[in-house]
């Protein structure tokens, strides 16, 4: 693990309206990392993950990506970052709807310019790695909950990104559907070496963390505390 | 041993006789299971033999003689330590944890801080059993599981008590 965290928030603030979401939150998640940001409903996690992916620019405070700041860059610059070093893994997986599973998985290299062939080629290596050996040519229509979130962290992890973002990525399952998930997530990530920043208000997900902080009114109450 | 530390809270306020302790806890944590008479008294005993209370003062009454009882300085050490300190997450924990909150508003003590210092135990002894989980059979797993649940109720509970802790206060202080 580097000295240096790959990612760091430093004073965050966000508002939307006269609603401050973010107040000044600090956080920092270090390589081959999982951290988990947990908080109840409209306590700012979601909003806090969006600042530091890159999706939504923060009012005040600065992200930085591996010793470079990221918040001010054009929009071209930080859909770059967002295809190339990050990964995105949502609540409803988020999938293509008209595309089977391969091609949902191939879809990063897809956009990266790499030839169909090759691009489905890499994402079928991907199926059995998840538990999805048979259903690469089912549209997402035909899946369960859970085979559509495993589909989506293999979308996440194909462009061997540094870091994957997971926003309540268990938040449409049952509690079996969810610790599948989550440990094929951890598990993945970590065999890929990409840390995983993810959101959840369930604490037995966050128990899947190395470590968490816990969001509360748009601040950081519990930054940064160490599990054994 | 909740009992115990609930009369030490109790005492702690203002010297008691042991008719007023059970009317007082009675009112505070006593809704489901009032004190018997018997358990107060031998509960004062016990603390008495172990320093931790004192009686001030006797008054002769038409019955049996009065006594007043008041917390020592030992006493309140070892309350103020079992209010700080977290309790292992286990089944029906609800009790120790609410008795905690309630004497921690009661005497001005941050208890928020208490439910901090509580969720980050409960969340610690979930990461462990998850990891735990991974490396066991299905039967074990099945009972780490249920461990599980039961954590996440109480962990429920102590985000629903954090935020209503203000208001508590305010009934508890009336």
């Amino acid at each position: 693990m580097s000295a240096q965290p790959l990612l760091t928030g430093t004073g965050l603030w966000k508002s939307f309206g006269p609603t401050p979401a973010l107040r000044g939150v600090d956080v920092s998640v270090n390589a081959g990392e999982v951290l988990a940001v947990m908080g109840p409903s409209g306590s700012g996690k979601s909003t806090l993950l969006h600042c530091l992916a890159g999706i939504l620019t923060p009012d005040a405070g600065e992200v930085a990506f591996d010793g470079r700041r990221i918040d001010h860059l054009g929009d071209r610059e930080r859909s770059l970052l967002r295809r190339t070093v990050f990964g995105f893994v949502f609540q409803f997986g988020q999938l293509v709807p008209e595309l089977p599973v391969l091609e949902n998985i191939a879809l990063p290299l897809l956009l990266a310019g790499r030839r169909r062939r090759a691009a489905t080629a890499a994402a079928d290596e991907w199926l059995p790695r998840l538990g999805l050996d048979g259903v690469g040519h089912r549209l997402p229509g035909d899946l369960s909950g859970g085979q559509c979130q495993r589909v989506a962290i293999a979308r996440a992890l194909i462009g061997r990104p540094q870091l994957v973002f997971a926003d309540e990525p268990t938040g449409s399952l049952d509690s079996v559907a969810s610790d599948q998930v989550m440990e094929l997530l951890v598990d993945v990530a970590k065999a890929e070496r990409a840390g995983v920043l993810f959101v959840t208000h369930e604490a037995r997900v966050a128990a899947y963390a190395d470590r968490r902080v816990i969001i509360r009114d748009g601040t950081a109450v519990q930054p940064a505390t160490v599990s054994p | 041993m909740t009992v115990s530390y609930a009369l030490l809270g109790l005492l702690e306020q203002a010297d008691r006789h042991g008719y007023d302790l059970k009317q007082s806890y009675d009112k505070r944590f006593g809704a489901t299971r009032p004190l018997r008479f018997g358990q107060v008294y031998r509960t004062l005993a016990q603390l008495q033999r172990d320093g931790l209370v004192e009686i001030v003062g006797v008054e002769a009454g038409a019955g049996p003689d009065r006594k007043r009882y008041a917390i020592t300085a030992e006493g309140a050490t070892d309350l103020e330590r079992w209010l700080s300190e977290p309790e292992e997450p286990q089944p029906l924990l609800q009790t120790v944890l609410f008795t905690k909150v309630v004497l921690a508003l009661q005497s001005g003590r941050p208890a928020h801080e208490f439910l901090d210092a509580q969720r980050e135990r409960h969340l610690t002894v979930m990461r462990e059993l998850t990891t735990a989980r991974r490396q066991a059979s299905l039967q074990d797993s099945l009972l780490i599981d249920y461990q599980l649940f039961h954590i996440e109720a109480d962990l429920r509970w102590i985000d629903h008590a954090a935020g209503r802790l203000e208001a508590l206060a305010e009934e508890i202080r009336v």
